[in-house]
């Protein structure tokens, strides 16, 4: 049997066993959640935790689903924070400096605090890529900023009031879609499955009987 | 933090020990015999006693998952009250049910063509298998590719059963997929000069699986949530749909909605609907783990079976071979393929690579369940066993630093828990994984049996026939995602926006006189809609 540890859901005791992570301590305990619970998986940042140790001032945060509990341990879960999201049109836009003076200008009013990498779950350096975001440096910062699970919490610990996920979300894009190399040989082969290049032989191949299919398929060459 | 047993620490020894030999070792691909035979004898879609056979609705006879058929013969939410079918709290010219990938391109589609578009989704706008799709996606889009190549990989794989016309579909759209997936913003991994890095997935003959590290899906998912936001989509989250409505005709006419939270009741009516709500992993079929998101309940499979559509493959499941057996904190989540697609070997207890790496999903998990059982080969562990995925040749082999550029999300879940993977190998066993099956399709992505009622992304069945290859599901959602979007977009041009007064969910009622009859009902309230966990706990009692 698994050794038993006492947590506070927010603020009320409960003993769980200490191997279970703070999701499954919460269902452990008798909680189904409806909130604050996705991937389950450290992908989709929909459970966003802050918690304290007793007797340690030091506020943390985390993925209730990648966090074991800890004897002592406070927890209050953030499964919503209302951040800014401004809408574009991503046609329309240019991967200039106006654009972010545009939509987000706030990031403009960072303080480089640091609030926002220091709680970040994923380990990200945010101030870093609000720094690249403020500069127009696109690719930094999507670069930077790739593993972001857009948690919500940098941004309810942020005092200038940036919703970095969205900042970062918006310079991915931009880098997806305008900075990044073109890919010659993607747009060369949609060409030629739109002229129909490739018609003839599919339909000859899916034409065909299933054993003679299979011939094909087990004979086949692979790629070292 | 969690501490390996003695027995761990032993066997890793040997995996190390062997280590240096097995690099750059060739490793025999089984014969088209031996796959066979492994599938029959250790596959767990083979164990009969795991499946029912279904008494009622258009796949009578045929046989279901226990755990599937409990919800496809189950309890309706809608018996035990009243629907107000005479006013609609909703209205739109498509109801896209599910928020995941298939949806949001669903929804992009049809709404870049003028549609109204509502997107109807039980927890986040997001939340998904999509989000959590590591891999890859696939696409002939190499000098040494064709879709007609992609085609005979995806067949084989799929045993020689997926609907032809739909897999030509997914194979002739993919690079199209793929270009359309860059405009949006997608990061795809790329050379200097713009080349896609593309690596092998089990069962593919070309390098074709691209990626974004190994958050594909979730890079794809955030931008399609964000371009869903853009658009000004309507997106109802929180909100489940409990049960489709009909017009009189027995078409698709909208759906009972429940809020999640409040579970207030709502009707959204609708010139037509999209089902795009995903797989059935938290079902645990045979109490499998799962790498599925919470809410993969398959629930626009129930709701369109009492409506009369028809399954196809409801009974081949997908187990991914590579789940994470230990630590416990993560139990059944997901190691994508991508860690062998770059190098890393299965290994048993006595550092011996007992099998190709890249075979097939179906025949990797089979060959790994017979390594721990008959060939008593495994590692045990304190929740069963597994065998070693050995991560550190990956660095071995394409240099320092190739593990932490390259799967960087598995990398961090890992270490979270205290294990370098780039240093000691992980343990795996099979996970549940995707849903093969799912609700037959006409190629524009409508129901062989109801009109009106179109269907994409995991809960379509016959696109990969009995068995799925690695990262033809990210380009499934997208494709036939789209596919669904455009061919809703042509056809509410010839449908009239339902009356209330034609609205119907009487099919509910005769579906439980059936099952009345055949005494099959199983009981169960569902669509279930979200799991329930304890955790090992018995004693729990709830008012």
């Amino acid at each position: 049997m698994d050794e038993m540890v006492n947590v506070f859901i927010m603020g009320k005791q409960y003993s769980v066993p200490s191997s279970l992570t703070i999701m499954n301590a919460m269902e452990y305990a008798g909680y189904r959640h409806t909130r604050a619970c996705g991937c389950r998986a450290g992908f989709c940042g929909a459970c966003a935790t802050i918690y304290r140790i007793l007797g340690d001032p030091e506020l943390k945060f985390c993925l209730a689903c990648q966090t074991k509990v800890e004897e002592g341990m406070y927890i209050a879960q953030l499964p919503f924070f209302p951040g800014i999201k401004k809408e574009y049109d991503i046609e329309k836009i240019k991967p200039d400096e106006s654009i972010m003076m545009q939509l987000y200008p706030e990031i403009y009013k960072c303080i480089g605090c640091g609030a926002c990498t220091k709680s970040c779950p994923q380990g990200l350096n945010v101030m870093q890529y609000i720094a690249y975001a403020q500069r127009a440096e696109y690719e930094k910062c999507a670069k930077e900023s790739f593993d972001c699970v857009a948690c919500g919490i940098c941004s309810s610990r942020c005092p200038a009031q940036i919703t970095h996920a969205m900042v970062s979300l918006l310079a991915r894009r931009l880098y997806g879609k305008y900075i990044a190399p073109k890919s010659q040989h993607l747009s060369k082969r949609v060409e030629e499955i739109r002229q129909g290049s490739f018609d003839k032989e599919i339909a000859e191949l899916s034409g065909k009987p299933q054993n003679e299919i299979r011939e094909l398929y087990n004979s086949r060459q692979i790629e070292k | 933090m969690e501490v390996m047993t003695k027995e761990m620490l032993e066997s890793i020894k040997k995996v190390e020990a062997t280590r240096g030999s097995r690099i750059g070792a060739e490793l025999r691909r089984f014969s088209a015999e031996e796959k066979e035979e492994l599938l029959n004898k250790y596959h767990p879609d083979y164990i009969k006693e795991q499946f029912a056979t279904l008494s009622v609705g258009a796949n009578k006879g045929q046989k279901a998952p226990i755990e599937l058929a409990a919800m496809l013969q189950g309890r309706s939410r809608v018996l035990d009250i009243d629907v107000d079918l005479s006013k609609a709290d909703y209205e739109a010219d498509v109801l896209v049910i599910g928020g995941g990938g298939a949806g949001a391109s669903a929804a992009i589609e049809a709404d870049s063509r003028g549609a109204n578009v509502m997107i109807v989704t039980k927890l986040r706008m997001g939340d998904a298998n999509t989000m959590m799709a590591e891999g890859g996606i696939q696409a002939a889009d190499k000098e040494n590719d064709s879709p007609v190549i992609h085609y005979l990989d995806a067949f084989g794989g799929g045993h020689f059963t997926n609907k032809r016309e739909l897999l030509k579909k997914l194979v002739m759209e993919a690079p199209d997929a793929i270009n359309w997936l860059n405009d949006l913003g997608v990061m795809f991994d790329k050379d200097n000069d713009g080349t896609m890095i593309t690596t092998h997935g089990g069962g593919t003959s070309r390098k074709r699986m691209h990626a974004c590290a190994d958050y594909t899906g979730a890079e794809i998912m955030r931008v399609l949530r964000d371009e869903v936001i853009n658009r000004g989509i309507r997106v109802v989250d929180f909100t489940s749909a409990i049960e489709l409505i009909l017009d009189k005709k027995g078409r698709a006419a909208g759906a009972v909605l429940m809020n999640m939270e409040t579970k207030e009741v709502l009707v959204a009516k609708a010139k037509t609907v999209v089902i795009a709500t995903g797989g059935a992993g938290r079902l645990h079929y045979q109490g499998f783990a799962t790498t599925n998101h919470y809410g993969a309940t398959a629930d626009g499979l129930v709701i369109a079976y009492r409506a009369g559509a028809a399954l196809l493959y409801q009974d081949a499941i997908q187990y991914h071979p590579t789940g994470v057996a230990y630590p416990a904190q993560m139990f059944g989540a997901l190691v994508t393929e991508k860690v062998r697609s770059i190098g890393a070997q299965l290994v048993n207890v006595d550092g011996e690579a007992f099998m190709n790496p890249l075979e097939t999903r179906d025949v990797a998990a089979s060959s790994i369940i017979r390594e721990c059982t008959t060939n008593k080969k495994g590692v045990e562990t304190p929740l069963g066993h597994g065998v070693w995925l050995d991560t550190p040749m990956i660095d071995m082999i394409s240099g320092e630093g190739t593990i932490e550029k390259k799967i960087p999300g598995m990398l961090r879940m890992y270490q979270k828990f205290g294990i370098d993977m780039r240093k000691t190998p992980i343990l795996i066993y099979p996970t549940l994984h995707y849903q093969n099956g799912g609700i037959e399709i006409k190629e524009d992505g409508e129901s062989t049996k109801i009109g009106n009622l179109y269907v994409a992304g995991e809960a379509v069945g016959g696109v990969h026939g009995r068995n799925r290859l690695m990262g033809n599901s990210l380009l499934d959602i997208i494709v036939f995602g789209r596919n669904a979007g455009r061919s809703v977009a042509e056809k509410i041009k010839n449908v009239e926006m339902p009356k209330n007064s034609d609205l119907t969910i009487e099919h509910v009622k005769k579906f439980e006189e059936e099952l009345l009859r055949a005494h099959a009902e199983s009981g169960e309230i569902s669509p279930k809609l979200l799991p329930t966990y304890t955790h090992g706990r018995k004693d729990r009692q709830h008012a």
